[in-house]
């Protein structure tokens, strides 16, 4: 920190700059592309399908299935390609947030099929991770209550700062990364990792859910502009 | 009149002086969509008529299904749906005898059908009986996204109507995003141009008439 600014010149409550572009793929039933800061992330949705194996079907909703993969070139060092601890753990956590929204009760027997891929990975890939496959589950023309969105705080040098880069992810204190659903403000996910003190979490929080708001106005503003493209022709 | 686009979570109206209809929720006293749509009043019913996603089955829906499978009794129908569909043979237009159910249709064949039935679980039922279900056996088939079939319908059949005007082709929309086309090469290459433009470019207006233009008429 020097003079109230982060090492890549930010303020403590800024977030890097995203660029999020909806429907992609065109094989998938809808899709994300989400570039934030150095992280490059792609979402596909398929379904809702048929579940299968059979006895996985649950017969009163559907179920979420997200699956997220980092590429083997995505961080410095190669990364072992397959599904890892860490890989398994947050596959699991962003299922579950995404579940929270989804009107799942509407397809049952089916499976709501979620891929995210981390094509480039800068620190907050799950947060990315999640606000893409929302914006593609919007795609996709999934039912939602509300578009999930994601953003981590954290503490660097003492201070509460918004959307830790990765230096700041190893060096600082602590690392606090959120989903929410925007227009309830409902929290989806919530992991933490080093510590903070209980005020501190406070306006760690805060200044998340503030973060999260902003992404979800250019989430929407993304979706808007696929489908309003040829309105103007 | 301006098509409004919404989105999952936007407040489209009051509870007081309106009614939650397709797409849609209500929480608290404010009705919101649930899906990304054009959102549409009708009467005292919001609905939002998606712009995107899987095909969701309704009875009486016209769809064109191919046969996963043949059992002794029933045929398993894929109609492009999260869930198969079954075809009992009393609901077929022939008279088939128990275990003979192969000698009418195979896997692999494709078929007109109406649904019939669907429950909660989303046990699917289909129906042979009636027109303008049949088997088919020549033409082809291509898949279009199964929200933009309304637009290659259009309001009382008239795009249809466009589109079987100026190509001279036998066509037949499935609600489940199955077109059946038959016809002389030429013109059937141009109608699949002219459903795909309709299928890129459906939320737009004007389109009858550049589809016309691109017809030739």
């Amino acid at each position: 920190m020097k003079d109230g600014l982060r090492i890549d010149g930010r303020k403590p409550d800024e977030l890097r700059k995203i660029k999020i572009e909806a429907g992609v793929l065109y094989r998938a039933d809808g899709s994300c592309y989400l570039e934030w800061g150095g992280n490059k992330i792609m979402a596909a949705v398929y379904g809702p399908r048929e579940a299968l194996p059979r006895h996985i079907q649950d017969p009163t909703k559907a179920l979420v299935n997200a699956r997220y993969n980092m590429a083997s070139f995505s961080v410095e060092e190669r990364k072992r390609p397959g599904p890892d601890r860490r890989s398994t753990e947050i596959s699991k956590v962003t299922s579950e947030a995404l579940e929270n929204v989804i009107f799942t009760e509407l397809f049952p027997r089916a499976t709501i099929d979620v891929c995210i891929e981390v094509l480039d990975a800068e620190a907050g890939t799950r947060c990315a991770g999640i606000t893409a496959a929302a914006v593609a589950l919007a795609d996709a023309g999934i039912p939602m209550r509300d578009i999930p969105v994601a953003c981590a705080a954290g503490k660097v040098d003492g201070m509460v700062v918004l959307d830790l880069t990765s230096e700041e992810d190893k060096e600082g204190e602590a690392d606090l990364p959120i989903a929410i659903a925007p227009r309830t403000e409902e929290i989806l996910l919530m992991q933490m990792d080093g510590h903070l003190t209980y005020q501190e979490f406070e306006e760690a929080l805060e200044l998340a859910i503030k973060g999260c708001k902003q992404i979800a106005k250019l989430q929407k503003e993304a979706l808007m502009k696929k489908y309003e493209s040829f309105e103007e022709e | 009149m301006i098509r409004k686009i919404v989105l999952p979570g936007t407040v489209i109206g009051d509870a007081k002086d309106k009614l939650p209809g397709k797409g849609t929720f209500k929480e608290g006293d404010k009705i919101y969509s649930s899906r990304l749509g054009i959102l549409e009043e009708k009467g005292k019913y919001l609905n939002v008529i998606p712009l995107s996603g899987v095909y969701d089955p309704s009875v009486g829906d016209t769809v064109i299904g191919v046969v996963e499978e043949v059992y002794k009794n029933a045929w398993i129908i894929d109609i492009n749906a999260p869930y198969p569909a079954l075809l009992s043979p009393e609901e077929s237009p022939w008279k088939v005898e128990y275990g003979e159910t192969s000698k009418y249709l195979k896997t692999g064949d494709v078929i007109i059908a109406i649904v019939s039935y669907i429950n909660e679980a989303k046990n699917i039922e289909v129906s042979m009986k009636g027109r303008p279900c049949r088997k088919i056996d020549d033409g082809i088939i291509i898949e279009v996204q199964p929200s933009k079939v309304p637009r290659i319908i259009g309001k009382n059949a008239s795009m249809l109507n466009i589109l079987k005007k100026h190509t001279g082709c036998w066509i037949s929309v499935g609600q489940n995003g199955r077109i059946w086309i038959k016809g002389e090469d030429e013109k059937v290459n141009l109608l699949i141009k002219a459903i795909r433009k309709i299928e890129k470019e459906a939320h737009t207006f004007g389109l009858t008439e550049r589809i016309i233009k691109m017809l030739g008429g």
